[in-house]
């Protein structure tokens, strides 16, 4: 692997020779990444680079698109995630997902939140109920929710509903955290709060954050990836990516010259 | 294309989408409406002391002090008539013979025809026919059986094509003692027979005595729910499966294309035809009863609704959004339990209103349940007699009592009433689909 693609410590998650295909079209291509346990690291670069791809193929969210595969290795705590014997679900239960569109169930706030917790063990209420409280903080919604649990999530705001999803991932305690852009469908004060919640989580979760917003990317990743057209073009420390690109491509798309 | 061949189509669309809609209101206006109004004569009706002696003997309601009062008042008013009957009988004794003969059978006629409109002459032997126990319980009958007294109804051929004619029967027995007869069944038909506005609401679940004369259409209901619901249980669960396989499991492919295909020609397939395989399948090869039972038609009726379910529930499924798979599926959920606790409760609204009007489909269809379950004269059914014995149903009984019964014309009420029930019972459970619709949906959006 490539040294400047390898931080220094643990990395939960490895990527080596690492490609994606939908049908033909190799959408991720050979890449080799490894992402820095207890770190924020953004996954910037143009639409169709390949990015969400890559993200979604870490937890196999890939598996439901028909005619997907892969090539190389993809490592998660020292197993292949492709492995023969790997169970997407177990596996997903460790690496939690929040998407771009808020996507609570039309259940209550409760029952959201509880809903991993419910699937992965028989818990008395009075723990569900903990683990309820103790996510909701998590994702900083407690207090505005915390009335009225027992109401439809439907009726959150867009910023509401995205935390509620946060907390819903937090409450099956996953190992890393994926993101995908989960500030696009958002106003920028709900941004704000999200980009807050995540600079709040470094150092106790693992966080993998696709984004199309160079700032956000700036503002709460300590380490960022920049892919184009499926290749990994530049990996490390977000500082010295944004200020001393060691590559054209990734200066040209910084500065705004496409993109 | 041009725009005014494109205003041209526009406003030919709009015509017949105008058109349609106006069908389907006449067809409302003048086929649904006169079926509720004259079955609501069912129900709702000027019912004759007949009626309520009927009432009192064969399903023993009633006060019966006041029903002996009354039957003494109404028998009090048809003293003159059973009396100038006497008379005029003396009379025809010692006449003539030729005046005799000409007199006896017309005699005859009005005799019999006043036993059907008062019931049997007092002190006459008791028929052994119900429906001859009892003169008409309704008054509209009772004006028209008076009728048929008062006018002999004959064929005139002299012409080119018969013309019916109604010849008073007066002028023939004039001047003997039977002549008062006649302007008391014009004049004082009313305190013989006492018409009372009569609501009857046990029509629905009432049995019925001697071929439909009296009483309501109980067996021919409770058959009818009993199908509907015995077709749901079977036709949902599997229809609910197969939507999720066809949606959830299924790889795109010929086979799945071919599936698809075999739904669809199900859905398009003849009801009569159902109702055949029914009892070669269900009856003759898997021998699922002795006979035509209320198992075998729940069963061919399931098979007809089930392309209904499927595509309802599909549809339902289909309309779930894929992000709740998502959510579900990334938070470590398998297949079978992301189906079971989101899409499932997500799709239920959908569902729920497919299944309903299936089943409002299943209590309406008459040909699947001919051969299957369903029998003319029938007693109510006991729940524990469901796997092999047939029932009477709304739809069959229906189409047997308008076509197939020895007095179509003296019960079109219960017909009526009975097209007017199912139709009640099909628009109060498309009427639920419409309320259970609204309201998951307004849970659902919180």
């Amino acid at each position: 692997m490539n040294q400047a693609n390898r931080p220094n410590g643990k990395a939960p998650v490895e990527a080596h020779g690492f490609s994606v295909f939908y049908g033909s079209h190799e959408a991720v291509r050979r890449v080799d990444l490894a992402i820095a346990a207890g770190q924020v690291t953004a996954i910037i670069g143009p639409s169709g680079c390949g990015k969400s791809t890559f993200l979604r193929a870490v937890n196999r969210m890939n598996d439901l698109i028909p005619g997907c595969h892969t090539a190389g290795r993809l490592m998660f705590d020292g197993q292949d995630v492709y492995g023969g014997n790997v169970d997407a679900a177990a596996l997903r239960r460790r690496i939690g997902m929040v998407f771009q569109k808020p996507n609570p169930f039309p259940k209550t706030i409760y029952d959201n939140v509880a809903y991993g917790p419910r699937l992965h063990g028989n818990l008395s209420r009075a723990d569900l109920d903990a683990i309820v409280e103790e996510s909701l903080r998590g994702a900083v919604l407690w207090d505005e929710v915390k009335d009225r649990l027992g109401k439809n999530a439907l009726g959150l705001s867009g910023g509401q509903a995205q935390r509620l999803c946060l907390a819903r991932a937090l409450a099956v305690r996953p190992e890393v955290l994926l993101m995908d852009e989960p500030t696009s469908a958002l106003d920028p004060k709900a941004t704000a709060r999200i980009e807050e919640l995540i600079v709040e989580l470094r150092g106790r979760y693992t966080i993998a954050i696709v984004t199309h917003n160079m700032q956000q990317a700036a503002r709460v990743s300590e380490r960022t990836a920049f892919f184009y057209e499926g290749n990994l073009v530049e990996y490390g420390a977000t500082t010295d990516l944004f200020t001393r690109p060691r590559q054209k491509q990734t200066e040209d798309y910084i500065t705004g010259r496409f993109g | 294309m041009r725009r005014t061949t494109r205003k041209l189509l526009d406003r030919a669309l709009t015509l017949s989408a105008c058109f349609a809609v106006a069908l389907m209101a006449a067809f409302l206006l003048f086929v649904l409406a006169p079926i509720l109004v004259k079955g609501a004569s069912a129900y709702l009706f000027r019912a004759t002391a007949e009626h309520r002696r009927m009432m009192r003997d064969q399903f023993g309601r009633g006060d019966a002090g006041q029903m002996r009062a009354e039957r003494a008042a109404v028998l009090e008013a048809r003293r003159p008539l059973y009396e100038a009957m006497a008379a005029f009988e003396r009379e025809l004794a010692e006449m003539p013979a030729a005046r005799r003969r000409e007199l006896r059978p017309a005699f005859q006629e009005v005799r019999e025809g006043i036993a059907r409109l008062l019931g049997p002459e007092p002190g006459a032997p008791l028929p052994a026919l119900t429906r001859r126990l009892y003169g008409q319980t309704r008054w509209d009958r009772a004006r028209i059986q008076a009728d048929r007294i008062l006018f002999e109804e004959t064929w005139d051929y002299s012409g080119e094509r018969g013309v019916r004619v109604r010849a008073p029967r007066e002028p023939l027995f004039e001047g003997t003692a039977l002549a008062p007869v006649f302007p008391m069944l014009r004049e004082s038909l009313s305190p013989m027979l006492r018409p009372r506005l009569t609501f009857y609401p046990r029509f629905l679940t009432d049995k019925s005595f001697d071929a439909h004369f009296f009483g309501g259409i109980g067996p021919e209901v409770m058959g009818t729910v009993y199908l509907a619901l015995g077709a749901m249980l079977i036709a949902v669960p599997l229809g609910i499966v197969a939507a999720i396989y066809f949606q959830e499991y299924a790889r795109n492919g010929p086979m799945l294309s071919f599936l698809r295909s075999c739904v669809n020609t199900l859905a398009g397939v003849p009801s009569i035809v159902f109702g055949l395989f029914g009892l070669a399948f269900f009856i003759n090869t898997l021998k699922v009863s002795p006979g035509k039972s209320v198992l075998a038609g729940a069963l061919t009726l399931a098979l007809l609704v089930l392309p209904t379910v499927i595509r309802a529930s599909e549809e339902a499924i289909a309309a779930v959004p894929r992000s709740y798979k998502e959510a579900a599926l990334a938070l470590g959920a398998g297949q079978w339990r992301t189906i079971l606790t989101v899409i499932l409760p997500a799709a239920l609204p959908g569902i729920l209103t497919g299944t309903v009007i299936s089943m409002g489909r299943a209590a309406g269809e008459t040909a699947p349940i001919i051969f299957t379950a369903a029998v003319s004269v029938g007693r109510l059914i006991r729940p524990s007699e469901l796997l092999a014995q047939p029932t009477p149903a709304l739809s069959w009984n229906l189409y047997n009592l308008c076509t197939e019964h020895e007095a179509v014309d003296e019960i079109r009420h219960v017909q009526y009433g009975m097209a007017a029930t199912l139709v009640a019972i099909v628009l109060l459970l498309n009427l639920t689909a419409i309320v259970i619709r609204a309201r998951v949906a307004r849970k659902l959006k919180g």
